[in-house]
């Protein structure tokens, strides 16, 4: 039922949303994907001449290039495509982390992406190992921008990045920038009170599977592009089992749906912050 | 010393890196940008292996590519017990050659639907998941019937051979191929055997065994 039910919610219909990496297309065969519910075919005669149609009726949708990834908007835009500041500056490497389809919501990846708690237990050695366990209290706010932002978020991780040759305590801020789209920025190892950040952006595909897109802009200080994808994947796929594990596939909005503890404050706020901006596809909407 | 040309999605490469780790062998790796990048159809890398495929090792001025073929290679130099590869026993190396083959079996179809599920290639994807299942089902059997002879081990021996290891990592992540293995009880059982094992090793999407009971 829910996986072919279409989309009603104009915030998303209305939106930009990653559908391909530009990599991944070729100009010998169509590539074929879906959006809300939605299917896809991409057209690729050259670099710029890339076209998106609905599959079966042919019928353009409005798409365009930006960050590495074709985006498409199934309905009119309302707004522009994220703008992610620090893909200008030049001492970035501007990285597309490899595009992996995930069979959950994509609103249960991005409430993973928020998650420091699972750290120890899933990225074992990377993001985090026993006995460093506790979520230390953090601050949760919205921005002038309506974004969902947690700052002071502190964890320590034995290997924080693809540079990293000790552990160390790492500080994050979280910003959910669209109910679909979530960044993180992350100390980086070398020059410690300058963020790497890594953008999430969440395709839905249907109500139950997402494919998640991360764009990653790195200082370019030690660290080539290579291990940054490789960095990226090695966690993501960590995660993958586990979200395509969580049940039900969609996110419930009802506070009493799932127990939450103190760690979880992000997540709350982002499960409030979706339901009090009428956002259904993907989730489980609460009961009045 | 080994090189491997690696990358860590990919249970063919993991192959390798596990049987290193159980030996306790020291090696360096070069990631390879596999995806999105292909960089195994590049230029530099179809001259190493003009297959375009991962696995590849080089030691001592010997490239070699295939997984199953670099589980024996490695056994056979690397493995002063020699039980990983008994190269003495012939009956025992039939056996061993016969399950490699298998492995490769599992490879074309349950790592092809995780490739179809996750990455997007275009494949038929039922008949992928079909045939894993055919291939799991003999095993899961095979495995039950050694269950009741006192055989832990895919082959006729007291211990794990490179064939244990060659079939085990894309059992392990079929589920994200849309194959589920709640159906095959012998092969989790196995599964939890061969996470105990000194020396064992994760790759992303594989994790450790529970707590252990006295094996």
């Amino acid at each position: 039922m829910s996986r072919t039910a279409l989309c009603s919610d104009r915030v998303l219909l209305n939106d930009w949303h990653v559908v391909a990496d530009l990599t991944n297309l070729s100009p010998t065969a169509p590539f074929h994907t879906r959006l809300l519910g939605v299917d896809l075919t991409i057209h690729c005669r050259g670099r710029y001449r890339l076209q998106v149609v609905r599959s079966g009726s042919g019928e353009p949708v409005n798409s365009d290039s930006r960050y590495g990834f074709l985006w498409a908007c199934l309905g009119t835009p309302e707004r522009d495509i994220v703008f992610v500041p620090e893909a200008n500056e030049a001492d970035r490497h501007l990285v597309t982390g490899g595009s992996i389809a995930v069979n959950v919501s994509g609103l249960r990846a991005v409430e993973n992406f928020l998650d420091m708690g699972h750290f120890p237990f899933i990225h074992t050695g990377w993001l985090g190992e026993e006995p460093h366990t506790e979520v230390a209290p953090y601050k949760v706010e919205l921005t002038e921008a309506d974004e969902v932002m947690a700052t002071e978020c502190k964890f320590y991780q034995p290997v924080a990045s693809p540079t990293a040759k000790e552990g160390f305590v790492v500080d994050y801020i979280y910003k959910v920038i669209r109910p679909y789209t979530v960044a993180l920025y992350k100390s980086n190892p070398v020059h410690k009170v300058r963020l790497d950040v890594i953008t999430l952006f969440v395709q839905p595909v249907d109500e139950e599977r997402c494919i998640a897109h991360p764009f990653l802009c790195y200082l370019k200080e030690g660290v080539s592009e290579a291990s940054i994808r490789s960095f990226m994947q090695l966690i993501f796929a960590q995660d993958k089992p586990i979200l395509e594990n969580q049940l039900p596939k969609r996110l419930p909005l009802d506070p009493r749906a799932e127990t939450p503890i103190r760690a979880d404050a992000v997540s709350v706020y982002y499960r409030r912050w979706l339901r009090d901006r009428a956002v259904t596809y993907g989730a489980i909407p609460a009961r009045v | 010393m080994i090189t491997l040309y690696d990358y860590e999605l990919s249970g063919n490469c993991y192959k390798l890196r596990l049987l290193m780790s159980m030996l306790g062998i020291e090696y360096k790796t070069v990631p390879i940008d596999f995806y999105p990048g292909r960089e195994h159809k590049s230029d530099w890398f179809l001259k190493l292996n003009p297959l375009g495929q991962l696995p590849v090792i080089e030691d001592d001025g010997l490239v070699l590519r295939d997984a199953q073929a670099i589980l024996v290679y490695i056994a056979s130099k690397y493995d002063p017990s020699g039980t990983w590869y008994p190269r003495s026993d012939p009956a025992l190396l039939g056996e061993i050659s016969q399950w490699l083959a298998f492995a490769d079996g599992i490879t074309g179809t349950a790592s092809a639907a995780r490739l179809h599920d996750g990455l997007f290639y275009e494949l038929d994807v039922e008949a992928a998941r079909a045939g894993a299942h055919r291939l799991f089902r003999i095993l899961d059997e095979h495995l039950w019937f050694g269950e009741q002879e006192g055989r832990d081990w895919i082959c006729s021996a007291p211990h794990a051979t490179v064939a244990d290891i060659a079939c085990f990592p894309y059992i392990m992540l079929s589920e994200e191929g849309g194959i589920p293995r709640q159906d095959y009880p012998a092969i989790r059982r196995w599964c939890d055997r061969l996470k105990r094992i000194k020396g064992f090793t994760v790759m992303s999407g594989i994790f450790p065994a529970g707590p252990a009971r006295a094996a």
